[in-house]
């Protein structure tokens, strides 16, 4: 009889619990906010990433052929380009418009600070001489630090900023041009420019190229200590800008004077504008001095020579500079 | 009678075509005499009118300042620049043939050919980048500027070099040689038409041009993608 | 899947809190809070780019002769450096391309963070808790210029060599220690010694880039950890923050952005032509070249020292000051020192030591936006005067001339930008109020 009931029961809860779905968990809260669907806006979206893909493989095929420069930025240019809008659609269609909110953090933690002081003083609390231990260590540290830093003088010869006067011109040193053939006094006639160097010298040391023009002597209005380095008014400048190192390669030649300026020789960084008549003066533009002038000399064979060292120093100006 | 009349009005037609041809002479005292002087003798400072004289300057100053259209000039303190020449081919010849017979160089007859591009380069750099900057786009000196070599010819190369017209200086044959002269004139000629592989040239003028491109241009599209992106109204 | 990646992440790294708050990070939106990214996404390009042309430039100024395909460089004496770069342009299948990118890329890096500080500057983002920030980010701004500068000079063209020695010249002025500091640099006199070639190569491929990279980090954690600004609007207080949240809104924005940037760059370095150094030429010390200029970020200074009346300063016969240090030293440090001043000039004046979340409307700061603009016209001039001198010629104006009319406009213009500044603002100021009064009329 007790079988027949258990029986009876199992049926009627079989009957009655059919059809239904074991209970799920309530569904989270959402987090992210809806957005109806926009299928075209997909579609687009992999339309443009296909189309991308194929310019990607357009670069790779450029490349591998002639790999002009120009067609390789446009392949992979607008690559990126079509993803770029891909972005942009799927920023504006696909993502759900929202405007969140959250609050700032907390300007300041106090409770935090202080028990970062009580810290750090409570761990000191037991010393006797604190300070001066503060002391000791901050000067060890000082010097480590400085002692670490003193290979850095290895970089350069700080101390021997002599080296900054060394010249390769001195008495006797003939005039070449850039192709090494000696200049002759004759080959230097009015409104020419010639470049120079120093014979068997390093061209690329700063000292080393000059610049050599010609006026004529009844024109000239020298220093009175420079009246004999200009032979037949042959006069020869340090060719590198007394201002900031740039090469003075310009020569104003002015072919009839009542109209022009004078003769001059011009710097193109900042146009500072030197007279080589009265010397190498500024008679225009940032430079602090005037340009270095090399005396020269004819020698024996008509050659060109140096009489000696420039009238200053070559080059930018620094604090060895005495004028 | 009417066919004299015939005749009268076809000279009165061809007459003037026919005196066009005008010499060197009459060009001379229409158009330069007035500041070059009679004879290519000069005109001394001090009136309105004034120039340089032209005797021993030759056919070689001559034919490149009218191919190039610096002369006639205006005004006698005008600085010069490029310009179709008021006058034509025949008349420039004439011209040049007449003060040519004051004396001096004749027009010079270079042959880039001959030249090498990488000599040119060097020499160009060493001698004249310093006025006409690197790649011959012109340049500024104090108290005047350099031209573009854009639209240079051969022959005007060669002859600037050795007139040294304004305030250029001039080279003699010692210091350039017609050899390097050609090659000179044969990189200037790759300078006119550059190897700009990289794209848009912007006048090979260097960084201003570039940052132009950069805030304009880069700097403009950026921006604007900025704005698109991101809201307008705060 | 997702879920198995994070379970991943958190196991190892605990990173799910993190995640959780990251993915949901507010943004403030408004398009001149993008101007950063720009610079970021263009730094992310200099990187890469930069990292393929490490494996084919060659850091050496030893002599060479070239026997390549350009016709004007046959059988030229040039560096290996110089030689390598006209190969990268000429040989390297699209050598060319990535060189012009990532020359474009510095270009348009500067160009970002240029427009970016002049946003932070007049809405007022650098105030408490972010002047931190804006010291970095500043410090970030005088790194990128060197960075650049080192650069386009490593090349040894005829165009950076002449910026190199005029650097030199500008250390060498430098009262008293110049001289001392150059030749440290150099290695000597200028040109210096070979290694000055890779001390200018290592600097520029890893000291400044992790330099610029380790700021970066603290810039970007130190924003994340007080959060973005955002301007005055609904439900946004300086308690709360409204905008986009990162996922899923922001990101594709960004991305976006970033995109948008690689094209821009991509497209420059392949269409537009950025310095040919093929057609300038190699450098030496006894050449020059008309109309010589720095890359645009430097162009300032180029104006400074052209503008600097011609004097050193001498005591006795010994040089205390050489000129270049007028314009190429004192006037970019001034200028900085400007804008590192500015957060303490403004609390000081203003007694403001509060903690400011909420962004400025120019208008609403007349008295900053006027000395602003002020200051920037100053420099605008400067600049100017460095790169109008063609231009000015070719319009008639003689350069002796328009060194003064540069001159002229520095002392003038400023002081009237200040004033005209500030009176726009006032005047913008009453017409926002003027326009909510009908409204306010209306209701009642």
């Amino acid at each position: 009889m007790r079988r027949l009931g258990r029986w009876v029961v199992a049926a009627v809860v079989l009957l009655l619990g059919r059809g239904q779905r074991p209970r799920e968990l309530p569904p989270p809260e959402p987090v992210v906010g809806g957005a109806a669907p926009a299928p075209k806006a997909e579609l687009l979206v992999i339309g443009l990433l296909i189309l991308s893909a194929a310019f990607a493989v357009a670069f790779v095929v450029v490349y591998a052929g002639g790999a002009d420069t120009q067609l390789l930025g446009l392949a992979l240019g607008l690559c990126f380009a079509l993803l770029a809008v891909a972005s942009v659609v799927t920023a504006f269609r696909l993502a759900p418009p929202e405007e969140a909110e959250e609050p700032y953090p907390e300007p300041s933690h106090p409770t935090e600070i202080a028990e970062v002081e009580q810290i750090v003083v409570e761990s000191g609390r037991h010393l006797t001489r604190g300070k001066l231990l503060g002391l000791a260590a901050g000067g060890a540290g000082t010097a480590l630090g400085l002692a670490l830093l003193a290979p850095v003088a290895s970089l350069g010869p700080v101390f021997d900023t002599s080296r900054l006067r060394r010249e390769p011109w001195r008495r006797g040193v003939r005039l070449v041009d850039a192709e090494g053939r000696v200049l002759r006094a004759e080959d230097i006639e009015l409104d020419t420019l010639h470049t120079a160097f120093p014979e068997g010298a390093d061209p690329e040391n700063l000292a080393s190229p000059i610049v050599v023009v010609r006026l004529e002597p009844v024109r000239l209005d020298l220093p009175p200590d420079r009246s004999n380095w200009a032979p037949a008014g042959i006069l020869a400048y340090s060719k590198i800008c007394t201002h900031a190192g740039c090469a003075v390669s310009l020569y104003r030649a002015p072919h009839y004077e009542p109209t022009r300026p004078r003769p001059a020789l011009v710097c193109p960084c900042h146009y500072s504008t030197f007279d080589p008549a009265t010397g190498g003066t500024v008679i225009f533009g940032p430079a602090g001095r005037p340009l270095p002038q090399l005396p020269l000399a004819v020698g024996p064979e008509g050659e060109l020579i140096a009489l000696g060292g420039f009238s200053g120093a070559v080059g930018p100006s620094w604090s060895g500079v005495r004028e | 009678m009417r066919r004299s009349v015939l005749v009268v009005a076809l000279l009165a037609l061809f007459l003037p075509k026919l005196g066009a041809a005008e010499s060197g002479p009459n060009l001379y005292l229409q158009h330069c005499v007035s500041c070059h002087g009679r004879g290519g003798a000069g005109v001394p400072p001090g009136g309105k009118n004034f120039g340089p004289p032209l005797q021993g300057v030759g056919a070689q100053a001559a034919d490149f300042y009218l191919t190039t259209g610096y002369m006639p000039l205006q005004e006698a303190d005008q600085e010069p620049v490029r310009k179709s020449s008021p006058f034509s081919e025949d008349e420039i010849r004439s011209l040049v043939e007449y003060i040519g017979s004051f004396g001096g160089p004749r027009v010079p007859q270079p042959d880039p050919e001959r030249g090498s591009a990488g000599e040119g380069l060097r020499l160009f750099t060493e001698n004249c980048a310093g006025c006409h900057q690197v790649a011959a786009q012109g340049g500024l000196v104090v108290g005047g500027t350099a031209p573009s070599l854009a639209d240079s010819t051969p022959t005007q190369i060669a002859e600037a070099v050795r007139v040294g017209p304004y305030l250029m200086p001039r080279f003699t044959t010692k210091q350039l040689d017609e050899r390097q002269v050609d090659s000179i004139i044969r990189y200037v000629q790759v300078a006119q038409d550059p190897d700009d592989r990289g794209g848009w040239g912007l006048g090979h003028l260097g960084p201003i041009p570039e940052g132009l491109v950069a805030w304009l241009l880069a700097g403009g599209a950026l921006v604007g993608v900025a704005v698109l992106i991101g809201a307008r109204a705060p | 899947m997702i879920r198995r990646a994070t379970r991943f992440l958190d196991e190892r790294a605990g990173a799910a809190p993190f995640l959780r708050k990251a993915l949901r990070y507010v943004f403030p939106d408004h398009w001149s809070f993008l101007l950063g990214e720009i610079a970021l996404y263009s730094f992310i390009v200099l990187v890469l780019t930069g990292i393929y042309l490490t494996l084919f430039f060659e850091p050496s100024l030893k002599d060479t002769v070239y026997h390549g395909s350009y016709e004007p460089l046959q059988g030229q004496r040039m560096s290996e450096a110089y030689k390598s770069v006209v190969d990268i342009s000429f040989q390297v299948k699209a050598g060319l391309l990535i060189r012009q990118t990532h020359h474009w890329a510095a270009d348009v890096f500067v160009v970002a963070i240029v427009l970016h500080l002049l946003r932070v500057f007049f809405t007022g983002a650098f105030r408490k808790p972010r002047d931190l920030v804006y010291y970095v980010g500043l410090a970030m701004l005088m790194l990128a210029l060197l960075e650049g500068f080192l650069g386009y000079s490593l090349v040894d063209d005829l165009l950076s060599g002449m910026g190199l020695a005029i650097a030199y010249s500008v250390v060498m002025s430098v009262p008293i220690v110049g001289a001392g500091l150059a030749v440290l640099v150099w290695g000597g006199a200028y040109p210096g010694i070979p290694a000055f070639e890779g001390r200018m190569y290592i600097a520029h491929v890893f000291l400044l880039p992790i330099a610029i990279a380790v700021l970066l980090s603290i810039h970007l954690l130190l924003i994340v950890a007080r959060h973005h600004t955002q301007f005055p609007g609904p439900k946004r207080t300086e308690r709360r923050v409204v905008g986009l949240p990162m996922v899923p809104g922001y990101v594709p924005r960004t991305l976006g952005l970033a995109f948008g940037v690689a094209t821009v760059l991509v497209l420059l370095g392949g269409l537009v032509q950025i310095n040919p150094i093929w057609q300038w030429g190699p450098y030496s010390v006894a050449n020059g070249t008309n109309g010589a200029q720095p890359d645009w970020y430097l162009g300032w200074l180029i104006g400074a020292l052209r503008l600097t009346p011609g004097f050193d300063v001498t005591i006795g016969d010994y040089t205390l000051i050489p000129n270049p240090f007028w314009g190429g030293a004192l006037f970019p440090m001034l200028v900085f020192a400007f804008l590192l001043a500015w957060p303490t000039i403004e609390r000081r004046r203003m007694g403001d030591r509060d903690v400011h979340n909420l962004l400025d409307h120019p208008r609403d700061a007349p008295w900053r936006t006027a000395v602003g603009a002020a200051v920037f016209s100053f420099v605008a001039i400067v600049f100017l005067a460095g790169a109008m001198d063609r231009v000015a010629v070719s319009i008639g104006v003689p350069y002796t001339w328009q060194i003064w009319i540069f001159r002229l406009a520095l002392f003038v213009a400023p002081p009237l930008v200040f004033v005209v500044t500030r009176r726009v603002c006032s005047e913008l100021k009453e017409r926002e109020w003027t326009d909510v009064e009908p409204m306010q009329t209306a209701r009642e």
